[in-house]
């Protein structure tokens, strides 16, 4: 199976002048998601990187309005616009939320459980770089076993497994959800425009490096990113209404994690036994994710392979 | 045509957030305050209200709501007490500076620990400081009338309104109310029409970072705006005695023209001291009583050509700021101050947690300022120990 003339919109709604960091995963996202998205669009930022990226108090760096918001109100605060835009008679314009990890694991869960439950008709991004970066790095519920952060030293690296946001929300039933990563565009852009012509809650979980975070070049954060998905660190996949699920990618062959792990100095501490665990916890969950595949369609031969994607 | 409805203080609410045809509304269960979004939720299903009900899921979530809703354009408004409106907090300072004119109804109630559902002031106090301006009322009508004027004034200075009344003693007792003609109530308040709006083709940041050489200046616009809403509070409140035969300032006076001393209350404890001060001029006591009704902005300029000249002012508190006095004490006397003719100011803290302030309390304490004559603060009335 194989997908050619990938349609990638050449609308560029995210400036030039913005404030990310080289090699910043998130800042790629906005811009992957906002040429599947267009310009009748717009979004709230709660407290995250993005709060900076976007631009001061009197610069705007996306061709869209951009709506500042408290930390933990990323889901709620899209409702609102959407309930406000809507008696005003702006129904078809989508309203998106724009949250790192932390606003969306941690703080931000309860109204992101609201808005889920009672459907709220917007769009949430994750851009999960797995820690607090804005703040310098501190750990938060999305990040991996193993990691060192500011607050997981390497003496006390992070001793819990990530948090599963993509179960919690599948649990919802919400009508569509998936994950992408920066590294994989088109999967990207056509999960985006897909679930924009739904209604509903909808929620993107977005692989996204943090050069700095991860003690990584900044020239590698694609190479970081696709890797993850390559070992199965990251799978790609869809679920519907909580509970059809669809894998977006097989790798072509096993790829150990050490290919991923041993790029980032964030996880350069790790002994070979710890590589292991990390290795056994990796095959579980992919396996688990197929298997949810397989009860969705009887067979795992759909799922697109990498030439899918060439 | 006007229409006569005998209401409790939470449906006067919701009746007045009604005819100021709310757009969104967004509120979480408390009592007291519950009964408010219970029938404005009916309205919403019913059509008697063209607005979206967003039944979230906390209070922070409801003022979060409120907040992005009123950014997008429509009129928003929500009611809350005590542990609610604390919840919201985070949200109260987005409200006011994102200087949006979000209507809230706050129910007084006394906060929690002990679990408490009565009232007092302690919870609307907390959130003096975010730049919400705060009416408070003295019966159901006042309270009816003031939603539909907060909304008039919080739109022309963009910041947002509190209307707060009292527990149970008016959220839950029945008076009559009449309800204005629908078409009166439109003329004087049209449908809002901000000047910023988050809307597609619009591309503008709202809220972004300020660095140290923005950020004062919006604080400064703040400030600006609220003391420019004395003079609209009164303009406003002229216009709607003449349109619908009540009119509102920011202080009310009652038999104080030959006054020598003065009792000041907030809320619906007013309604009582005006049965004191009747029964104690009967006896020919020169007492009069002052209302103050919008505490932000704060009425200095009122509140001193009224005090001027008088002997005693005893201020009744059913608040205080722990290691300091009264709340409205506090900022009585400080307003006070420049004035070369100053009364003495007494403040009285009562009815804490929804304990009863009876006439014999309010004459009470007028007798007790009377005769006083060391410089006491914070003077307790009705404490069982």
């Amino acid at each position: 199976m194989i997908m050619k003339n990938w349609q990638i919109p050449e609308d560029e709604l995210l400036y030039s002048g913005h404030a990310a960091c080289q090699g910043c995963g998130g800042a790629l996202a906005m811009r992957l998601a906002l040429k599947a998205l267009g310009e009748n669009s717009v979004v709230t930022i709660p407290a995250c990187c993005w709060t900076i990226i976007s631009g001061d108090v009197l610069y705007n760096a996306l061709k869209i309005p951009v709506f500042h918001t408290a930390f933990e109100t990323a889901a709620i605060s899209a409702a609102g616009l959407k309930a406000g835009l809507t008696m005003r008679g702006l129904k078809d314009t989508t309203v998106f939320a724009w949250a790192g990890d932390g606003g969306t694991f941690d703080i931000g869960i309860q109204s992101i459980s609201g808005a889920a439950e009672r459907n709220e008709d917007i769009i949430y991004f994750v851009y999960d770089n797995e820690a607090y970066m804005n703040t310098g790095i501190q750990r938060s519920s999305a990040t991996p076993w193993g990691a060192w952060t500011t607050t997981t030293p390497v003496k006390h690296p992070e001793d819990k497994p990530k948090k599963n946001i993509d179960e919690i929300i599948a649990a919802h039933g919400v009508p569509y959800q998936a994950t992408v990563n920066i590294a994989f565009p088109e999967d990207f852009i056509r999960k985006v425009q897909k679930a924009k012509g739904i209604k509903g809650f909808r929620f993107f979980h977005i692989f996204a490096p943090c050069p700095p975070g991860w003690k990584i070049p900044s020239d590698i954060s694609i190479r970081a990113a696709r890797l993850a998905t390559q070992t199965n660190v990251f799978p790609l996949y869809e679920i519907e209404h909580g509970k059809n699920y669809r894998v977006s990618y097989m790798p072509p062959k096993k790829v150990p994690v050490s290919e991923y792990l041993k790029i980032q100095g964030r996880f350069r501490h790790l002994k070979e036994e710890d590589v292991e665990f990390i290795q056994k916890m990796v095959n579980e969950n992919f396996d688990s994710l197929l298997k949810k595949h397989e009860l969705t369609h009887g067979t795992l031969q759909n799922i697109p392979s990498p030439e899918f994607y060439r | 045509m006007s229409v006569k409805k005998v209401l409790t203080g939470n449906h006067a609410v919701s009746y007045g957030a009604m005819v100021s045809r709310v757009q969104v509304i967004s509120a979480y269960p408390i009592t007291p305050q519950t009964q408010v979004v219970e029938l404005l939720s009916e309205m919403v299903a019913d059509g008697l209200l063209k607005a979206i009900f967003v039944n979230v899921e906390s209070e922070h979530s409801a003022m979060s709501a409120c907040v992005s809703a009123s950014a997008a354009g429509a009129r928003a408004f929500t009611a809350t007490s005590a542990q609610g409106l604390a919840l919201m907090h985070e949200m109260l300072h987005w409200a006011a500076g994102d200087r949006l004119p979000i209507v809230l109804a706050d129910i007084n109630r006394a906060m929690a620990p002990p679990w408490t559902i009565w009232t007092d002031q302690n919870d609307s106090l907390s959130q003096r400081d975010t730049g919400w301006m705060q009416v408070y009322v003295e019966s159901n009508q006042e309270a009816f009338d003031s939603i539909i004027l907060a909304y008039k004034v919080a739109e022309q200075i963009y910041l947002p309104c509190m209307v707060v009344l009292d527990a149970f003693v008016l959220s839950h007792t029945s008076e009559p109310i009449e309800i204005y003609d629908q078409e009166k109530i439109d003329e004087f308040l049209p449908p809002y029409k901000p000047m910023v709006t988050i809307e597609p083709g619009k591309p503008i940041g709202y809220g972004a970072l300020a660095g140290p050489d923005t950020y004062m200046e919006f604080r400064y616009k703040m400030q600006k705006a609220m003391e420019k809403a004395v003079s609209v509070f009164e303009k406003e409140g002229k216009l709607f005695g003449e349109m619908f035969g009540r009119t509102y300032d920011l202080v009310e006076p009652y038999m104080l023209d030959d006054a020598e001393y003065v009792i000041v209350t907030v809320g619906a404890v007013t309604s009582t001291a005006r049965v004191a001060i009747q029964e104690l001029r009967k006896k020919g006591e020169k007492v009069g009583l002052l209302k103050l009704r919008v505490v932000r902005p704060f009425p200095f300029e009122k509140l001193r050509n009224i005090l001027k000249g008088k002997k005693k002012v005893a201020i009744i508190d059913r608040n205080i700021s722990f290691g300091h006095h009264g709340i409205f004490y506090e900022e009585i006397k400080s307003a006070l101050y420049p004035l070369q003719d100053r009364p003495i100011v007494y403040g009285y803290i009562a009815g804490l947690g929804g304990r009863d302030v009876t006439v014999g309390d309010i004459i009470g304490i007028y007798e007790d300022m009377k005769k006083r004559e060391t410089l006491d603060e914070a003077i307790w009335r009705g404490v069982k120990l």
